[in-house]
């Protein structure tokens, strides 16, 4: 009467003490630039990487997407080439500038098949959730933890709670993973689900591509989590076989991975279910991910709000320039970014570009691919040609204007419809006003040059 | 890092809920090494703003960061805490924290101590003096108990270095890799040396 989660956690512990904490192995440890911290701290001790060979680079955070990849910034040039010497120093592979399989590593990570269902994967990133979609106990770490995974191939954790949220029903037509994440933040809240490590399930859940997954999984950190997952099934293997570094005896992994799923009788700490006829297509209006409403809402009012929040919504309407009663609709957008990882696989790519095709956009834009391999395949189906035809720009792949770190940035007071996955103050850049959606969303605003539902964009369309 | 059990400073109240780690330290900060001192990109964005109460020059010299709920959350990055421990943060009290902010902290000495802080915002800037053995916080006219689980307590108390702790159970780690990669080979995808790491410039 295990859950998947207390598989995981069991298939992991090196040693248990007995105030509950676990020393836990490491299958996977990803990086990219912003681990030069860690590994300052590696140096300082003297140590070495323990198992480079489970330890896997990615230039993403940093890496430019336009000019060529050229790095004017010297810090920033300086950052990736830490990465690549540190690569060189420890032994470990690096996916870098140049690489085609380079990309954001959450999306890179998981398409060279180096996720696998049942894996413990950690890197310094807090959406390393994303890993949970094939199966995996995936979550984010801060440096020194990152520099304790380096030097000993283990982590130490104190064990989550449980807690299932179950998906009844099914989607509506143009409803995906970005909507079902939103809408479950937005009802428990930005901490909702603190301590707790979700895992989805549901018919709903059964019915998502593994794109769709890593969505949902992806954006299990802006709920509190500390980890998500989904149980692997036919869909997970299917995506899996065949990959660059998927086991070259498939089969007989696959068989060790049979018994990753919950048991009929398990018990969870938390229960949530969500119906799916209340998941509509959402953006959000604040500065938390958890600040979202249906396309069709108004802006809420701090005045109607509960005492609690009334100041912070208030703080937050100021800081977005938006009026309480203010029809979402009626939102002006300044420009739109498709991209991170969240939301820049290839199907957010045809998603985006189901509603782009014949179309301009009325504001510009930035579309960065979530990997290099993502943006080929993104060409050779053709679909670059249409977001160029809209007036966007195609640009190569990394974290870019999600986070802002390479110079794409959003101006100050600029209003952006973003397939990303934070609206904090200042995420996009100074100042800047981010609203979340899903890429057809985003390319709804798009078309429109206000926050918009794109279903009646794609009546008649297939 | 130097263990501590208890902390007498100034107090001071950042009366807001849901202070993410994009709000502590800006992302365009993160290239800079550490040496050059994370203090004063702490909130940097939030400064500007006109009465913003950690530029008050009664707020100088404070060491306990009193704020609302959901501090902490978002971003991993650690240099948060940098950002917090920098300018001479040793404490933060909130009713909550994010689940990393906190793990982060209390790799760097500092503590997240879990507490109601609506009464206690209303009475800052003070002095306050906090316990960890004791699990209070006391000063402004009120004693507080704070919640937090027992291992960082006794990490902070001892100042301890995981690396340091988890080199005693080497051998232990040694049979666990052993007994993974006689059941799960695949899960080591290529060995090192079989094929030279890639250097990020090949074109």
């Amino acid at each position: 009467m295990k859950t998947l989660f207390d598989k995981l956690w069991d298939a992991h512990v090196v040693v248990e003490s007995a105030d509950g904490a676990a020393l836990l192995w490491v299958d996977r440890h990803y990086l990219h630039e912003g681990s030069h911290h860690a590994f300052a701290r590696l140096a300082e001790r003297g140590s070495t990487v323990a198992e480079p060979g489970l330890t896997f680079a990615f230039a993403d955070h940093y890496v430019p997407t336009r000019r060529g990849r050229f790095i004017a910034d010297p810090d920033i040039a300086r950052m990736v080439e830490t990465l690549a010497a540190n690569a060189r120093a420890h032994g470990f592979r690096l996916f870098g500038l140049g690489d085609p399989r380079q990309g954001i590593v959450h999306v890179a990570g998981p398409e060279q098949g180096l996720t696998l269902p049942g894996m413990l994967v950690v890197c310094g990133d807090s959406h390393t959730s994303t890993h949970g979609a094939l199966g995996a106990w995936g979550f984010g770490i801060g440096a020194t933890e990152v520099a304790h995974v380096l030097a000993t191939q283990t982590v130490r954790q104190s064990k989550p709670r449980r807690m299932r949220l179950t998906f009844a029903g099914t989607p509506g037509p143009g409803i995906g993973a970005k909507d079902m994440a939103l809408h479950w933040i937005a009802r428990l809240g930005s901490d909702g689900a603190r301590g707790h490590v979700v895992e989805y399930a549901g018919p709903a859940v059964r019915g998502l591509s593994v794109e769709g997954r890593l969505t949902l999984c992806n954006l299990s950190i802006e709920g509190g989590a500390r980890a998500g997952l989904v149980a692997p099934d036919s869909t997970t293997l299917d995506w899996l076989r065949g990959r660059p570094f998927a086991p070259a005896d498939f089969d007989r992994a696959a068989e060790s991975w049979a018994d990753l799923a919950s048991d009929a009788d398990a018990v969870f700490d938390r229960e949530v279910s969500v119906d799916m006829a209340e998941v509509a297509p959402i953006v959000t209006w604040g500065t938390s991910p958890a600040d979202a409403a249906p396309i069709d809402a108004t802006v809420p009012d701090p005045a109607r709000a509960p005492a609690a929040e009334a100041a912070r919504i208030a703080d937050a309407l100021d800081y977005m320039g938006l009026r309480p009663g203010q029809k979402l609709t009626d939102v002006v957008i300044d420009q739109v970014f498709i991209g991170s990882c969240t939301n820049a696989r290839i199907e957010d790519l045809r998603a985006a570009a189901a509603v782009l095709a014949g179309r301009r956009a009325k504001v510009p834009g930035l579309v960065s691919p979530g990997s290099s391999s993502v943006k080929r395949q993104a060409e050779e189906e053709g679909l670059d040609r249409i977001f160029r035809a809209a007036g966007l720009d195609w640009v190569d792949s990394g974290c870019s204007m999600c986070v802002g770190m390479n110079g794409d940035r959003v101006a100050p007071g600029k209003r952006c419809a973003s397939s990303t996955n934070r609206n904090f103050r200042g995420r996009q850049g100074p100042g800047a006003r981010t609203h979340l959606m899903s890429p057809a969303m985003v390319a709804a605003a798009a078309v429109t040059g206000h926050l918009a539902d794109m279903r009646p964009l794609l009546d008649g369309r297939s | 890092m130097s263990g501590w059990t208890r902390h007498e400073g100034l107090a001071v109240g950042l009366p807001r809920q849901r202070i993410d780690t994009d709000q502590l330290i800006p992302a365009r900060f993160m290239a800079r090494p550490r040496s050059a001192g994370y203090g004063q990109f702490l909130l940097h964005d939030l400064r500007a703003e006109p009465d913003f109460p950690l530029a008050a020059p009664e707020a100088r010299g404070a060491s306990i960061l009193v704020t609302g709920r959901d501090f902490g959350g978002g971003s991993s990055r650690e240099a948060a805490v940098y950002a917090l421990v920098d300018a001479g943060f040793r404490v933060v009290i909130a009713p909550s924290f994010g689940d990393i902010f906190a793990a982060n902290a209390v790799n760097n000495g500092l503590l997240p101590a879990r507490a109601a802080t609506a009464d206690l915002l209303g009475r800052l800037p003070a002095r306050l003096r906090v316990d960890l053995q004791t699990q209070t916080i006391t000063g402004a006219g009120l004693e507080l108990p704070f919640t937090i689980d027992r291992v960082s307590v006794t990490k902070l108390i001892n100042g301890w270095d995981d690396i340091d702790l988890t080199t005693v159970h080497r051998a232990a780690i040694a049979a666990f890799a052993a007994r993974r990669k006689a059941s799960a080979p695949w899960l080591w995808p290529l060995r090192t040396g079989e094929s030279p790491p890639t250097t990020g410039r090949e074109e």
